[in-house]
């Protein structure tokens, strides 16, 4: 089976303290960790499960600037066969719909079976497996957590739905999948897999190898776009409760159903 | 005027909760905007869903087709790219079905599309200014979408206090020959549902977590109890689930679960950063223990000091008294 | 009488002669023998290499202390004693056994230099000998098979019990006692020899019973306790090489071969250096001969006595390891794979075959084992290859793979941010007290105080660091910190199996401490103590905080008060890497006795044989299956010794003890504190 898998280089939120810098045009950057997308790198795990099942390749793209080229290999590392990166100037700023549309620019070049992303990245909307599907106009299947090949025209994939329930259906290939965390049991990558991948080539595709005109993505070909950043009042520390144990249940009560904590 | 269309879910021919959101969240937009709903589905669910939206609605398009008995993404995409006008606004809530649906609409739409809206801020013209979450809900942003050839917009479920005022009295549009000569590849075949008892704390929004203030197994009963009123979940730290007093799906702490709750009650935790690296996407967080100087204290909102064993049980007699 | 006729010159039934037997017996014994200890080589020939010719001088007072002396049997009294008999009886019988041999061939051979004296004062050695193996045997015998006790037995899911092969062997040596003796008192009681015969001796016995019986009963008993003996001694010599009784043998080599560094971690490869280490192909153990030669000579050497895993802190709490069977179940892979007879198999992944990953990730690495085994077996360095193999497989549980990540991007396993490594410092009330210079700061200092990941985030842990800045400057001792700079130690990332990660650690570390120009580092982590001082080079000296405080309350610039606390009751408890791995045990029980009044008692488990908290490092992220915790075992002991305060000097110890003293429901009756804080609330100021 051929699989192409979208990932995405994040700044690692498990590891990071998320602030806004101080104009509000963007989350202060200066003192972050970068790392593939968790749910992107669960698909990856995946695509390779899948492909020593059934044989195959894997493929993984990316849109990003030059250092996301380290997560290519970092997934290349785990064992996929092939990293492509989509860069070009002219994809900066692009909405969800931009990124779908060079994906799919890329995706066209070839002959997939599968393709797959990430449920979702740091701008936590989980819309470019959607948009991606819509714009090749393959059936979609969104929060994936378990995939069963059934024959070559054929999965069976179990999507997470309320409640932790599993919502099983049938796909057809060539289809997309959005992919929950949880699925497996990503393998380790270290230092010295990484290492290991380090000198093989990644091509590099940039807007007219993909045959896209630069103003239909980016900034310009966004009709959403994110105007500041903000952090939504915290407050610092906790505000004490005191009085009566019934003054401070009564305070609480209020506050809860506030916050949706009493349904 | 655009028109707002709003994609009701149901289930057991019950309304869900965001169907009223949807209304509170479109008025929002435009104080006097007129909504319409889609309800689709079959039998007399669906007829029972359709009268109870009516209700809220001005009007009400039902679909009823027995491949709608479950909502299939897939089929409702097609439907609605079938019965949408070009500019129109649809409104979906932000769940595992329309995360599954709204994108791909979207594009076959030629709308514009946001996810997880959780305020809006106005329309301009075409503009659309709204609120979203980044970073696990660590920043928000300010976003604006052009929704000049129509919009796709997911809005977060209980971001918006829902319109109970029940005004309108809707007509119910039967347009069910829509759904007519409708195929897709992918087939729902069955749901799986998760083992009794096994409690995915990763996807509750209330959580009731209890550490070693709780002293006692005994105890964990009221932390339970409390939780039961709220509609929470019961969590725990790491010292209960090595006393195997709760199991370890309850675990909150980077070694345990990561969480995502709406709100946080931190029972008789002292709030070791292991603890806390669990908790992700800024709860609102009541924090309730003996020592007043435990460090939980200055990562919650909301601080009481007192003993659990005590205020739990005062605190869940309240609001079963409120019910 | 008649004199007795020797097998030399026997005639079996009248005309066979039976020196054909004393003939043929050594030639097939010795031949067969050689077969089969050709093809145990040939797994150690196809092993990966192994440096084990340093140190000779070392290597032969190992020999001469743990071999010969038996040094480390009487730990467990019982057995050890036992043993040491036996194994004493074994070397001075083995001079008898030889002549023997030779013996049935020429009646009237005796070893050159024996016909003297030294024959006399040697075959009333060698009797006492024997009669003292059959005793000690008949002992180890009945305890074996009759008590069991509960070390030597074998769970279902490691195989089949080992009681009946030892019992066998008990039995087989018996009766080599026995005939050896009976050949003797055969020859005795036919009258020959008029000399003495050593009494309360099985000779001596057997003479006594067979007094006065005919040569028609005595020369057959003549004869056939001679072939006896010579069959049963072949037959146990070529049985030596098939199961646990191969110590007999390779004991020797073990122990010669033994480590002799303590604390390190052998390299990944030995004959690899680290800037080569890129170009290999494979990472680690992953198949039996990826095992060094020494590691394949342990598994034939271990001798199944179970004392590794009676001592091993996982396997009391019951994680899925246990030291001994690691042993065990690669020897019996071996001699699956590598038959005596056809074809040697080919070798497969140990992990999912022979052993679990969760079994291999069960390893405090404490080294308590080690510290136990009579013959010198490793387990650290094996347990570290076998994580290195599945490191490189992508083998790692999803819980360590996040501190791994964090530790890679930015040096602790938290991921907190590199500028706040030194916050704990900036506490308002403590830095109104105690300024800490900040080597980031271009601030200089004579040492370097190396904080390490815990101590410089856990917020409880912080208050150590802060113990240690307020007890150095007491002190007078001229101190920074690296701040920013200075990353995690490492000792556990090495530990776990991710080697590559760990030199990155220790090239950054090193970076940053010679270029602060300091002379001396002090650390009051010892996973920090280890690291620094075992698996990193070319470093400034390296001390423990607890020698820093000896040194200084010595030389007088540190003055403590008398204990404050009467009612209390102090337990010192040893951190692995501050005992074990580098035999400091002295220096804190030193400082705490420096408090006058204090009262200390000592735990059962101590010194060399404490027993772990739990494991430091990333052991902390590690979720293992167990039915109870470590450190809930070591408060225990705690209370048994009649203490209520435990007193550690590790952050990690601090962190499981404390956490263990909630878990086992002991708060108010038992607290723990580190040394540095101890000292501290007693200083003079």
């Amino acid at each position: 089976m051929e699989i192409l898998v979208c990932v995405k280089r994040v700044p690692d939120t498990a590891e990071n303290e998320i602030e806004v810098n101080n104009d509000g045009s963007d989350i202060s950057r200066d003192d972050l960790v970068y790392s593939v997308n968790e749910w992107d790198n669960y698909a990856v795990e995946e695509a390779i499960q899948i492909r020593d099942n059934v044989g195959g390749t894997v493929t993984v793209i990316s849109v990003g600037d030059d250092d996301s080229e380290e997560v290519l290999r970092r997934e290349m590392a785990m064992g996929a066969d092939k990293g492509i990166l989509l860069s070009d100037d002219a994809f900066n700023g692009s909405d969800g719909k931009g990124l779908a549309s060079i994906l799919k620019a890329e995706v066209e070049k070839g002959k997939y079976d599968l393709i797959m992303a990430g449920a979702q990245a740091d701008a936590g909307a989980g819309q470019v497996g959607g948009m991606l599907a819509a714009m090749l106009d393959l059936p979609y299947a969104s929060l994936v957590n378990k995939v069963e090949v059934v024959d070559d025209k054929k999965l069976k994939v179990g999507r997470e739905v309320e409640g932790g329930n599993v919502e099983m259906n049938d796909i057809e290939l060539p289809c997309v999948l959005s992919i929950q965390t949880g699925i497996n049991e990503p393998r380790y990558v270290g230092i010295r897999g990484i290492r290991k991948v380090a000198s093989v080539e990644i091509p590099v595709h940039n807007a007219s190898d993909l045959g896209i005109s630069p103003d239909t993505v980016g900034g310009a070909g966004s009709r959403v776009k994110v105007l500041d950043y903000f952090v939504p009042d915290l407050g610092e520390g906790a505000e004490m409760l005191e009085g009566s144990t019934e003054e401070i249940v009564e305070k609480l009560v209020e506050l809860l159903k506030a916050k949706g904590g009493i349904k | 005027m655009t028109q707002v269309f709003a994609y009701i879910i149901h289930k057991d021919g019950v309304a869900d909760d965001t169907a009223l959101e949807l209304i509170a969240a479109a008025k929002k937009i435009q104080a006097d905007a007129q909504v319409t709903a889609i309800v689709t589905g079959s039998g007399s669910d669906l007829d029972a869903v359709c009268t109870e939206v009516a209700a809220s609605y001005n009007e009400v398009l039902k679909i009823d087709n027995e491949n709608l008995a479950y909502p299939n993404a897939e089929i409702i995409r097609a439907l609605l790219l079938k019965m949408l006008p070009s500019d129109a606004i649809l409104l979906v809530p932000h769940t595992t079905f329309g995360m599954d649906l709204a994108p791909g609409l979207s594009i076959k739409l030629d709308a514009a599309f946001v996810a997880d809206v959780v305020e809006f801020e106005g329309l301009d013209g075409s503009t659309l200014k709204l609120v979203r979450q980044e970073y696990s809900g660590q920043v928000s942003t300010h976003v604006s979408c052009d929704i000049s050839s129509g919009g796709v917009i997911n809005i977060r479920p209980g971001a918006f206090a829902p319109d109970e005022s029940k005004a309108a009295s809707g007509t119910v549009v039967d347009k069910s020959s829509e759904a007519q000569g409708i195929t897709v590849k992918r087939s729902y075949l069955e749901t799986v549902v998760a083992e009794v008892g096994d409690v995915d704390i990763t996807k509750s929004d209330v959580l009731v977590s209890v550490g070693r203030g709780i002293e006692d197994e005994d105890n964990i009963e009221i932390a339970h109890d409390l939780a039961e009123v709220l509609g929470a979940d019961v969590s725990c730290s790491r010292p209960i689930v090595d006393s195997k007093w709760l199991e370890k799906s309850r675990q909150v702490g980077t070694s345990g679960q990561t969480v995502k709750p709406k709100v946080y009650i931190a029972c008789g935790i002292s709030g070791s950063f292991q603890h806390l690296g669990g908790i992700k996407g800024s709860p609102f967080m009541v924090a309730i223990n003996k020592n007043s100087k435990a460090p939980i204290f200055q990562v919650a909102d909301v601080g009481i000091v007192a003993d659990i064993l005590e205020f739990i049980p005062e605190f869940a007699d309240k609001v079963k008294e409120m019910k | 009488m008649t004199p007795l006729i020797p097998p030399s010159q026997y005639f079996l039934l009248g005309f066979f002669p039976t020196i054909l037997f004393s003939f043929l017996i050594p030639v097939a014994g010795v031949a067969l023998f050689t077969f089969i200890i050709a093809k145990r080589l040939a797994p150690l020939v196809k092993a990966a290499p192994d440096n084990r010719f340093d140190n000779i001088p070392q290597r032969i007072f190992n020999l001469l202390k743990i071999w010969l002396i038996q040094y480390r049997q009487p730990r467990y009294m019982l057995a050890g004693v036992l043993h040491m008999i036996i194994f004493a009886g074994f070397l001075i019988l083995s001079l008898r056994s030889t002549s023997l041999v030779v013996i049935g061939l020429s009646s009237d051979f005796v070893l050159p230099g024996f016909s003297g004296i030294l024959g006399v004062i040697y075959n009333l050695l060698k009797d006492y000998a024997a009669t003292a193996v059959f005793v000690a045997c008949a002992i180890a015998a009945v305890r074996r098979g009759y008590f069991k006790p509960a070390r030597y037995a074998v769970p279902e899911k490691y195989g089949h019990d080992h009681t009946k092969e030892a019992v066998f062997v008990l039995g087989i040596i018996m009766t080599l006692m026995v005939s050896e003796s009976l050949f003797e008192a055969s020859e005795f009681a036919a009258g020959e020899h008029g000399g003495f015969i050593p009494p309360l001796t099985l000779v001596w016995l057997f003479t006594l019973l067979l007094h006065g019986s005919s040569t028609e009963l005595l020369q057959p008993l003549h004869i056939i306790s001679y072939y006896v003996h010579d069959i049963v001694f072949f037959f146990f010599l070529c049985f030596l090489p098939l199961g646990k009784h191969f110590h007999v043998i390779t004991s020797f080599f073990n122990v010669f071969f033994m480590r002799i560094r303590k604390g390190n971690i052998k390299p990944v490869m030995y004959g690899i250096s680290d800037e080569k280490l890129d170009e290999l192909e494979s990472f680690g153990v992953k198949k039996l001969e990826d095992f060094t030669w020494k590691h394949i000579l342990d598994f034939y050497s271990c001798a199944d006595c179970g004392r590794c895993s009676d001592q091993c802190p996982a396997n009391a709490v019951k994680r899925p390891l246990s030291p001994r069977f690691i042993s065990i179940k690669a020897r019996d892979k071996i001699f699956n794979n590598y038959p005596l007879r056809g074809k040697f198999l080919k070798s497969e992944s140990l992990i999912g075959d022979i052993y679990e990953e969760d079994e291999i990730w069960s390893c405090t690495t404490c080294g308590a084992c080690e510290q136990e085994c009579p013959l010198g077996i490793e387990y650290i360095d094996k347990i570290v290859d076998l994580r290195r193999g599945m490191v490189d497989e992508g083998m790692v549980p999803q819980s360590l793979q996040k501190p791994l990540s964090a530790l890679e991007k930015r040096g602790n396993p938290w991921g907190k941010m590199e500028k706040k490594r030194a916050d704990w410092s900036k506490d308002k009330e403590f830095a109104a007290g105690c300024s800490v210079k900040l080597f980031e700061k271009n601030e200089t200092a004579e040492n370097l105080y190396f904080v390490d990941s815990i101590t410089s985030f856990d917020d409880r842990m912080q208050d150590i660091a802060r113990s240690v800045s307020r007890v150095l400057t007491h002190a007078g001792v001229d101190f920074g910190v690296l701040g920013k700079a200075e990353k995690d130690s490492g000792n556990e990332v090495r530990r776990f199996g991710e080697e590559m990660l760990f030199q990155d650690l220790r090239d950054q570390n090193t970076e940053a401490i010679l270029n602060s120009g300091v002379t001396r580092i002090i650390t009051s982590d010892p996973h920090a103590y280890n690291a620094l001082k075992n698996e990193y080079s070319g470093l400034p000296p390296v001390e423990h905080i607890s020698q820093t405080i000896v040194k200084k309350i010595k030389s007088g610039e540190l003055r403590l008060s008398n204990v404050q606390d009467m009612d209390k009751v102090y337990t010192y408890h040893d951190p692995c890497y501050l005992g074990r791995h580098n035999d400091l045990y002295e220096d804190p029980r030193q400082a705490m006795a420096a408090i006058a009044g204090i009262n200390i008692v000592e735990m059962l488990k101590s010194r060399d044989r404490s027993f772990c908290c739990g494991g430091g490092g990333l052991m902390l992220f590690y979720e293992p299956e167990e039915e109870m915790r470590m450190g809930v075992l070591r408060v225990q002991m705690a209370k048994e010794a009649g203490a209520n305060v435990i007193v550690t000097a590790c952050p990690f110890c601090l962190v499981n003890i404390e956490d263990a003293i909630k878990v086992a429901g002991m708060e108010g009756q038992m607290e723990a504190i580190d040394l540095v804080e101890l000292i501290e609330q007693h200083i003079i100021a």
